[in-house]
């Protein structure tokens, strides 16, 4: 019964997806699926939310490596999670002066956007901004000329590099030099796009191309009920 | 690194941009349209890539408001609504005379992510009753006939991942042939050049192609060029060129050290 109901589930809610994209009739049926598929995707959040508790909270009572990390989590969750719902500092909707938490969960000088603002936003473009860092040694380590591929490699990212910066057209067309319109075609930013338009165009039609068949037959796989995996182990 | 990238920032170091085929095919998506044309804007990203994408969703919002056309803003990333506040705020401070409710208009975030895309193509209330302010769509002039995205004259996606432009052409663009244009961050854009032109108008992949897009502006409207907040992609540029730079004159640096250890070891 634990994996009946959710086989048949998915298999329904599969073909009926399927039946709506081709036949206008059907039409319908499809979005009251999606319409449910919307009304379980919050479900999942809190079911999400619930795991990464559970989660922590084994760690913690664990005292595994690394639980004091779990507890700024928890701690975190919780602090946000009460912010949040209780809308903190936020004012009534104008529109509806008489309903508390009428007003914009995120208004500027609330709880939340305090965290928001002052705490996440500093966080992640930290995060991202490190990235820059590992790229870079990433680039240092990959980009050596070891043989002819990772040559042809590091070619082709000296040109994307450049013909990304100023630098791709300052070279052939600068105080000093003027480069001819027939060698035009030479210049970084141009060997950058004709690099992204053929070459990158069309490995990359067939990495999706490829992924595509992949995918429709993972589809009938579950569709037919072949492939349970998605079921987990239990 | 650090300096590479701190100094031209602290110089304020600009440098001119050439509007390359990409960058013109995305503005001239928004600017042949007749003014007043209806315009989805869709923002699925967050602040960790709000130093890439931003600058070229900000720029979005200038041309679509120079322009006059009607803006409809949603997100399908959580934290991507804070990003179209933004939006908002530039629209407020640069273009007071637009009036929301019947210039622009925020749709709130909604989960879901590919599932919000099909259901808005067949029906828009389905999924959004009111607005971010709490207004029914009915009360709303520039919603009230909107009866879902398919009445949109364009889609601008700025994308981080997933969902976003590959579900934007999956669920809607290319099922309704409506019109559709991505800003999206340098990592992504590689995979969305096969889908140029039938199923995309054109994409702007990171910075770079924001500051052209940005120049693009530029040209054709002189007088934003006197915004510097207008000029917040070019601004960006500079970093990169010198980080650039630095990084290739690493990898030749690196590569000679190579060369010379392994004559050594064969010597």
């Amino acid at each position: 019964m634990k994996r009946t109901v959710p086989l048949v589930i998915a298999i329904v809610a599969g073909f009926v997806l399927l039946i709506a994209n081709f036949i206008p009739y059907a039409e319908d049926w499809g979005l009251t699926a999606q319409e449910w598929f919307n009304i379980l995707a919050v479900g999942a959040m809190v079911l999400g939310g619930g795991n990464l508790i559970k989660l922590h909270l084994m760690k913690v009572s664990g005292q595994r490596k690394g639980w004091g990390y779990s507890v700024v989590t928890i701690v975190c969750f919780f602090g946000t999670l009460v912010i949040g719902m209780s809308k903190l500092g936020v004012h009534p909707n104008t529109l509806y002066p008489n309903y508390a938490w009428s007003g914009y969960y995120l208004e500027r000088g609330s709880g939340l956007w305090w965290i928001y603002q002052h705490m996440v936003v500093p966080l992640t473009s930290m995060m991202f901004a490190m990235l820059a860092f590992y790229v870079a040694t990433a680039a240092f380590r990959a980009f050596r000329a070891k043989n002819i591929e990772a040559t042809l490699l590091l070619v082709t990212a000296g040109i994307v590099l450049l013909g990304r910066t100023y630098a791709g057209v300052w070279f052939f067309d600068n105080g000093w030099w003027s480069c001819p319109d027939w060698l035009l075609w030479l210049r970084f930013d141009n060997l950058t796009v004709w690099i992204m338009d053929i070459p990158n165009t069309a490995g990359t039609r067939a990495i999706t191309i490829g992924i595509a068949l992949g995918v429709v037959a993972t589809s009938l796989r579950i569709l037919l009920g072949v492939d349970r995996s998605y079921l987990g182990q239990d | 690194m650090l300096l590479a990238v701190a100094i031209p920032i602290l110089t304020k170091t600009v440098f001119p941009e050439v509007v390359s085929k990409q960058a013109k095919m995305v503005f001239d998506a928004i600017d042949d349209l007749p003014d007043g044309s209806r315009i989805l804007l869709s923002y699925d990203f967050d602040p960790a890539s709000q130093g890439e994408l931003l600058p070229m969703a900000q720029a979005f919002t200038r041309h679509c408001s120079i322009k006059g056309h009607k803006q409809y803003y949603m997100a399908l990333w959580p934290l991507g609504s804070p990003m179209v506040d933004l939006s908002i705020d530039t629209i407020k401070s640069e273009y007071p005379d637009m009036v929301r409710g019947e210039d622009y208009v925020k749709f709130d975030y909604k989960t879901g992510g590919e599932a919000v895309i099909r259901m808005i193509t067949q029906d828009l209330r389905g999924m959004f009753e009111l607005d971010s302010r709490g207004i029914s769509l009915d009360d709303i002039p520039m919603t009230k006939n909107v009866k879902n995205i398919q009445d949109m004259d364009l889609i601008i996606n700025v994308s981080a991942g997933d969902p976003g432009t590959k579900q934007w052409v999956q669920f809607a663009a290319t099922p309704f042939g409506i019109t559709t244009v991505s800003g999206c961050t340098g990592v992504q854009a590689p995979q969305m050049y096969p889908y140029i032109p039938e199923q995309l108008a054109g994409v702007l992949g990171a910075i770079k192609a924001a500051a052209e897009y940005e120049a693009a502006i530029d040209e054709a409207y002189p007088s934003i060029a006197d915004n510097p907040k207008a000029q917040e992609a070019k601004r960006r540029m500079g970093p990169q060129l010198v980080a650039h730079s630095l990084m290739i004159g690493l990898i030749l640096v690196g590569n000679w050290i190579f060369f010379m250890s392994r004559k050594r070891g064969q010597a």
